[in-house]
């Protein structure tokens, strides 16, 4: 198995109604590190697992929510070919220079039928904190916080999901590892670009461009716990958890940023290969599917977004 | 530091109305043993890391409860000085003879104000399977279902907390670890008689003789998250959790055995010593103290008991 | 922590009166009204009290203020704009209590939904 095309998530973009309050927060608690400041504002952010350059971009408005989410491509020329082929599919595509964000170049982006808009680039400068790859330590700076390993995914809410489904497949060639089938249609796709069990997640949901969650990956059920204990002690606001998923099997915690917009923490998940079937819920088990230990969705899940 | 008196909680009859059921919970999801059924068809049940003869008794009934808690008392001599001492405070004392329940000796049987039978008792055999003493391994057998390591400590509901905490204290020499004070009173107590942060605790409700759960002592964490994949696994009904509580620490399940009697599981807790002091909860974070993660009671937490 | 409390009056989006909370001047009102909740004191909400971020970014817990003052985080302009504040509408995980309050539920408002939004209704 060679990857090739899209190799994974790279940087998501949200917005944020108190810049000061989400630096703390995010570098803080979720435990990630300040790269650089922008001069319209904007603050890039990572891991110190990740070597590229950022993966969280936050801007300050006066509304919560989702600008964009990117994912990395493995070559520059990739970035034609997929150019090509979503313009193919019938989607306008816009360039942004590179520059535009320091440290990553060219980018191409293009708003989905459920109204998110979606980039892709192929070059990324690293960053300090990184990992070492001569004689590596575990780590080069000492985790803090909820020691987040890296940003690991996202899901969206928005309507025309059978077609996000059928253009992320057809024209990113994602896989579709889990489904939720209700009587009236289709409910939601987790899609995976590589070996993980999701990069990508969307729900069905009548408003568009709407944001549920972007999810930090932790090492183990320990960590989340540990999550737990520091969301409760810094009054962070909780949505669930912890618990775990019956879908891609991530133990969890759900709690909200500063301003409202939903984050993850989890730990685990079942490695995914191309040729495995798409596993499938229906109604009678979502609940179990989406928490499995509360077995039945809570108000927040189908309504709650930024 | 001489331990005296009152040792740990020994046992508690649960009152259960699938008796088949029951068992197969207790034995094959919680992850006790059958020691043995008595003629009048009780079921006796231990932890393999129990060395007493039995811990957990259930009994076939019409209604789901608990019949009794019993705590075992250093000897003979340390029995009838309690059964003068709560006699003096104003309280019947019945005696129970030897062999009443297999394996356990004679007990002094009573009721306190909040309507709930306590028994002592000092001497018990012990039973298979129990923990090595020579040379012995981890366990003796291999731990299975939540591996339950023992019974730890029960919760109570009914009136006349207050009263319950004076006899407690002044005449079983038990030390308050923690308590919630409300505006109009207090509305629970925690209750040690050595260095676990509870054995047995009160929660102020207007019926006499209410059982809120009996709980069960986990390793750590990790098997706190197995526990909660066996529960919904096997389809067992959940209450809360898997979360912490901020009284005592410990990391917990809440559920429900086949008859609706609340079990819960736990890992941790602090360390108690009878020189450190009470640690009290108000109004305004009651909700921490009992769910530390949700910081809500939940609808079921003040008014489901058997 | 601040020991000023105050009474919270709560009305169910029809205008019936739900219940009260004793709420802490440095309390999101939102967060007293959920542990009125935990304690069963709130009746005659259609179905449970709307929370979701409870920090001012999804909408969920809009609300008018009938009577009383308060202070306030940012809220996000998409589900309060600031006519909306004029008139007394707020988001309730977002206000803190500065005397006695009576508030109201309100929908959440959705925007670019043409029909069928009426899961999004609390
Ligand atoms: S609960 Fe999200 S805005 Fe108040
Ligand atoms: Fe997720
Ligand atoms: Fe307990």
């Amino acid at each position: 198995m060679a990857l090739t095309g899209v190799l994974r998530p790279g940087f998501i973009q949200l917005r944020v109604l108190d810049m000061a309050a989400s630096v703390e927060y995010y570098t803080k608690r979720i435990g990630f590190h300040v790269v650089t400041k922008g001069e319209d504002g904007r603050v890039y952010l990572k891991a110190a697992d990740e070597f590229d350059h950022h993966s969280l971009v936050l801007r300050q408005a006066d509304t919560a929510g989702l600008d964009l989410y990117a994912f990395k491509v493995r070559k520059d020329e990739d970035l034609d070919s997929f150019k090509k082929r979503i313009e193919d599919y019938g989607i306008e595509v816009d360039d942004v220079r590179a520059g535009e964000q320091p440290g990553i170049g060219r980018r191409i982006s293009f708003v989905i039928e459920s109204g998110h808009r979606i980039e892709l680039y192929a070059q990324a400068e690293m960053s300090e904190p990184k990992p070492l790859i001569h004689n590596p330590d575990v780590w080069s700076v000492e985790p803090h916080g909820m020691r987040a390993r890296r940003m690991d995914h996202a899901l969206l809410y928005g309507p025309n999901i059978e077609k996000v489904l059928n253009f992320f497949v057809k024209v990113l060639d994602f896989e579709c590892a889990e489904r939720v089938d209700m009587p009236d249609g289709l409910l939601a796709i987790w899609l995976t670009a590589g070996m993980k069990a999701h990069d990508i997640a969307f729900v069905n949901h009548p408003e568009p461009g709407k944001f549920h969650h972007v999810a930090f990956e932790l090492e183990d059920w320990k960590d989340v716990g540990n999550a737990a204990d520091i969301i409760t002690r810094y009054n962070i606001s909780i949505d669930i958890g912890p618990t775990r998923h019956g879908i891609t099997r991530g133990q969890t915690i759900y709690f909200f940023d500063p301003s409202g917009n939903r984050c993850e923490v989890f730990a685990g998940g079942y490695t995914y290969y191309p040729d495995h079937p798409t596993r499938t819920w229906d109604e009678k088990e979502i609940g179990r599917g989406i928490f499995y230990y509360e077995r039945q969705l809570n108000d927040a899940f189908l309504s709650v977004v930024t | 530091m001489a331990m005296t008196g009152v040792l740990r909680p020994g046992f508690i009859q649960i009152r259960v109305m699938d008796m088949e059921a029951a068992k197969e919970h207790y034995i094959k999801r919680i992850g006790l043993h059958q020691v043995m059924e008595g003629d009048d068809g009780r079921v006796y049940l231990k932890a393999a890391d129990e060395f007493d003869h039995h811990s957990i008794v259930l009994r076939k009934a019409d209604d789901a409860g608990c019949d009794l808690m019993a705590f075992k008392v250093l000897d003979e001599e340390t029995l009838d000085g309690f059964k003068k001492r709560i006699e003096d405070y104003g309280i019947e004392v019945d005696e129970v003879r030897a062999g009443e329940q297999p394996g356990i000796g004679r007990r002094i049987s009573f009721v306190i104000t909040s309507g709930h039978r306590i028994e002592l008792y000092s001497n018990c055999d012990q039973s298979d399977p129990k923990p090595g003493i020579f040379n012995s391994h981890i366990w003796s057998v291999e731990p299975h279902g939540m591996r339950a390591r023992r019974f730890d400590h029960a919760l109570f509901y009914g009136p006349d907390i207050d009263g319950v905490l004076d006899f407690f204290t002044k005449v079983l020499d038990f030390k308050l670890a923690e308590k919630v004070q409300m505006p109009d009173g207090l509305l629970g107590i925690w209750l040690t008689c050595g260095m676990k942060a509870h054995d047995i605790a009160f929660v102020k409700h207007p019926e006499p003789g209410k059982f809120h759960h009996v709980s069960f002592e986990l390793e750590n964490w990790n098997d706190v998250g197995r526990a909660a994949d066996i529960i919904t696994n096997f389809n067992i009904s959940i209450d809360i959790g898997p979360t912490r509580h901020g009284i005592t620490y410990g990391q917990t399940i809440y559920f429900f055995d086949p008859s609706g009697n609340r079990n819960e599981v736990f890992a941790g807790g602090y360390t108690y010593y009878p020189d450190l002091p009470t640690r009290a909860w108000d109004e305004r974070d009651v909700g921490k103290a009992i769910f530390y993660y949700e910081r809500q009671l939940n609808e079921a937490f003040l008014s489901v008991v058997t | 922590m601040s020991e000023q409390r105050f009474n919270i009056d709560v009305e169910n989006i029809n205008a019936e009166f739900c219940g009260s909370s004793t709420g802490y001047a440095d309390e999101r009102v939102l967060v007293s009204l959920e542990r009125a909740q935990g304690f069963g004191k709130l009746k005659n909400l259609p179905k449970r009290l709307p929370v979701g971020c409870r920090r001012g970014g999804c909408g969920i817990c809009r609300a008018r203020i009938l009577e009383g003052n308060y202070k306030r985080d940012p809220m996000s302009r998409e589900y309060v704009t600031l006519e909306d504040e004029k008139e007394g509408l707020v988001l309730l995980c977002a206000i803190y209590p500065l005397s006695d309050l009576k508030v109201r539920l309100e929908p959440k408002c959705v925007k670019n939904v043409e029909a069928n939004s009426q899961s999004l209704e609390i």
